[in-house]
This record gives structure tokens, sequence and C-alpha cells, in this order.
């Protein structure tokens, strides 16, 4: 919702100033990329969340998590920043499926008869 | 009926935490532990939740029977989509002899004042593996149990419940209220993520005591000693038959 407002409040500028805000690179953050800092600030400390069960260690995931957020912080593009942070969520989901099988295979090897 | 379903929810040590027995033999080590809820009862709450959200009951109560730490577990019911929790204080000594007659106790308690349509809990804990509560319970109420349940049906003032037995699947239908209890196969239970838990934290969590709910706690087992699964012991080579034969005289195995 606040990434559709902000859109509202650029496109009524004049087109120049928008390439302007652009052509920094992006090591400021703009107004466009504000909504979006949220976005990628919540996906990391629900990465972050998850990390904490990760069967190689928190610490290990977290090593991981960092740098792989650290490699992308100097991407400004906002549809590239929608995809990589579609892309966290999806690792998301990802890794509460590998949390359940791994949890339910031990439950069924240690409850259940192997089956014949 | 009131639509409402009282869910137990119990504080276990990981399910992948490698466990060691305590120096004086008289438990497992459970300081700075890693802890989480018990398996099956997460099966139960995610049971639960999906009957709220089917709109065939009301309202979702978790309960959980513990220390201070217990009201983490029902957090993550909450988080689950639980809508209340109550905490059912109990600590220290009264804690370490809590086992399903005293759990049963108390669940049969809350089950009338709570007036619960039906109370789901996990099979059995993953760390006394007891398979007892939910039986016990539904012998304090009175009420039919549906136990082992892998398929949960509900239907007008009855319950239909497949039951995973040794031979196959069973198949009952029960009057309400019941008490069902979840076997692995129910559902897949929903993960706890973080912008769940937050929202959770809005939802209320009331204290109760043993002694409010009328309950006496005492235990009538006491543990003797808890002892490690016999190492395993390492083969031994031998070079000739001989030498074979000559050891397992020596064992006495021949």
């Amino acid at each position: 919702m606040k990434t559709e407002r902000n859109t509202a409040v650029c496109t009524s500028e004049p087109r120049t100033n928008v390439k302007e805000k652009y052509s920094h690179g992006g090591t400021f953050v703009s107004d466009m990329a504000n909504p979006l800092k949220g976005e990628v600030i919540r996906l990391y400390k629900n990465l972050l969340y998850l990390g904490r069960e990760y069967p190689k260690g928190a610490a290990y995931f977290r090593e991981r998590l960092k740098s792989a957020f650290m490699k992308n912080k100097d991407v400004s593009d906002p549809e590239k920043i929608r995809q990589l942070v579609a892309k966290g969520d999806h690792v998301i989901k990802e890794l509460e499926a590998l949390y359940f099988l791994r949890k339910y295979r031990a439950m069924k090897k240690r409850y259940y008869e192997p089956e014949q | 009926m009131s639509g409402r379903v009282l869910v137990g929810v119990k504080r276990v040590i990981d399910y992948a935490v490698k466990i060691r027995v305590k120096p004086d033999h008289t438990g497992v080590v459970t300081d700075g532990v890693k802890h989480s809820m018990n398996p099956f009862c997460e099966i139960a709450v995610e049971e639960a939740v999906k009957l709220k959200e089917k709109k065939l009951i009301k309202e979702v109560v978790a309960v959980s029977c513990g220390p201070q730490q217990s009201q983490e577990t029902i957090r993550t019911a909450l988080a689950m989509g639980a809508d209340r929790g109550i905490h059912v204080e109990v600590s220290g000594k009264d804690y370490e002899s809590l086992g399903p007659l005293q759990v049963s106790k108390i669940l049969a308690a809350l089950a009338k004042s709570e007036e619960a349509q039906l109370v789901i809990l996990g099979k059995q804990a993953i760390d006394d593996d007891c398979n007892q509560t939910g039986q016990m319970t539904a012998a304090l109420l009175d009420w039919p149990q549906g136990t082992f349940a892998s398929e949960v049906s509900l239907e007008e003032g009855k319950v239909k419940v497949v039951r995973e037995i040794d031979g196959g699947l069973e198949t009952i239908r029960i009057n309400t209220p019941a008490v069902l209890t979840a076997d692995l196969r129910l559902n897949t239970p929903r993960y706890a993520t973080l912008p769940n838990i937050m929202k959770a934290k809005k939802k209320k969590i009331t204290n109760v005591k043993p002694a409010d709910l009328g309950v006496d706690l005492t235990s009538r087992l006491e543990v003797l000693s808890v002892d490690e699964p016999p190492q395993r012991q390492a083969g031994i080579k031998v070079e000739t038959v001989e030498d074979l034969v000559s050891k397992l005289k020596e064992v006495g195995k021949v």
C-alpha cells in the first residue's frame, strides 16, 4: 500500500527528477525505495528468525544471510528489489518445508514401524 | 454447543536435541537446552485452527501446564491461530512430578469450566512417551475419546474419527463433547512465523493455579533412576577360526 502512495507522488513529479534520483546509483534511500526498505528489513528479520532452527546452526545461517543481503546492498531499481524480496519470500517457504520434512521424518522413524 | 475447543500443548526438549542424562541419574539435562512445542501438540493446534477456519467451531483455547517458560509454548500456539491461552502455573517439585494423571485432572477441570465442545491433545509427548493424558482426560470427564486420529470430521453433535491402529485404519463416530488425540498424519502444522508471533502478542493468556481448579498434584509415581541405553560394544576382529571359537567360549556363548 505504501508503495502505491509513493508511486502516485513520483508520477506527479517531472520525469527528469525521477531519473536524477536513480543516476546517483542508489547510495541514499530515495522516497521511492523507502517502502521497499521496510520490505527488505522485514524479510531480513523473518529469515533471521527462521534461521534459529537451521540444521547447520543459527550462526552459520546468519553469516550466509548477511552476506547474501550485503551482496545486493547497492541495488536501487525498485523492480529488481521487489524481485529479490520475492526470492527471499520463496526461501522462507523452502525453509518452512525443510523444517517440516525433517521433523516429520524424525517422528515417523521414531514412532512408526518401517513400511515393508 | 459452545463451539469452543481446548487444545493442550506441552513444552518439551526440542526433538532435534541430543539428550544427556544428568550425572546423578535423576533425570535428563534441561538447563540451557533448547525447548519447543511437542510435535504432536503442534498437530493438535493445527487441527483446532483448521476447524475454526472452516467455521465449524468458534474459539480455540491453548492450555499449557508448567513454569513461566510454558508461556512461550502458548505464544507459539497463539501464533498458529489459537484465540487465547491459559497458563496453569506449576513449578519446582510439583513440575518435576507432573505427569498425565495430574495434567488430565487439570484439563478435565478446564474443559468443564470453559464448556469445551472438544479437547484435542497430541497423542503422546516425545519426552515421557506416556500416551495417557488424552485417555485419562476422557475418563475423568466421562466423555468419548477418538485417539490416534489421522482424520477428523465434525458432524451435528458428533465427530467422525479415523484412527491409526496396528491393523490399519478404524473409523468411529462418537458424540460430542469428546476428547481427541492427534496422530502424525492428521495434518501439516503451519510454521509460527515472526509476523504471526508479533500479532499473537496482543492475544490474552490467563494465569491459573491448580489449586484454583481444585486439583491435587500429588504424584503416585517415584522416579528411581534414569539411565542411557547400553552402549553398543565395539566389535573385535579375529585372525583365525580357532581365535573366533576361543573368543566365543570366553564370552560364554559356546
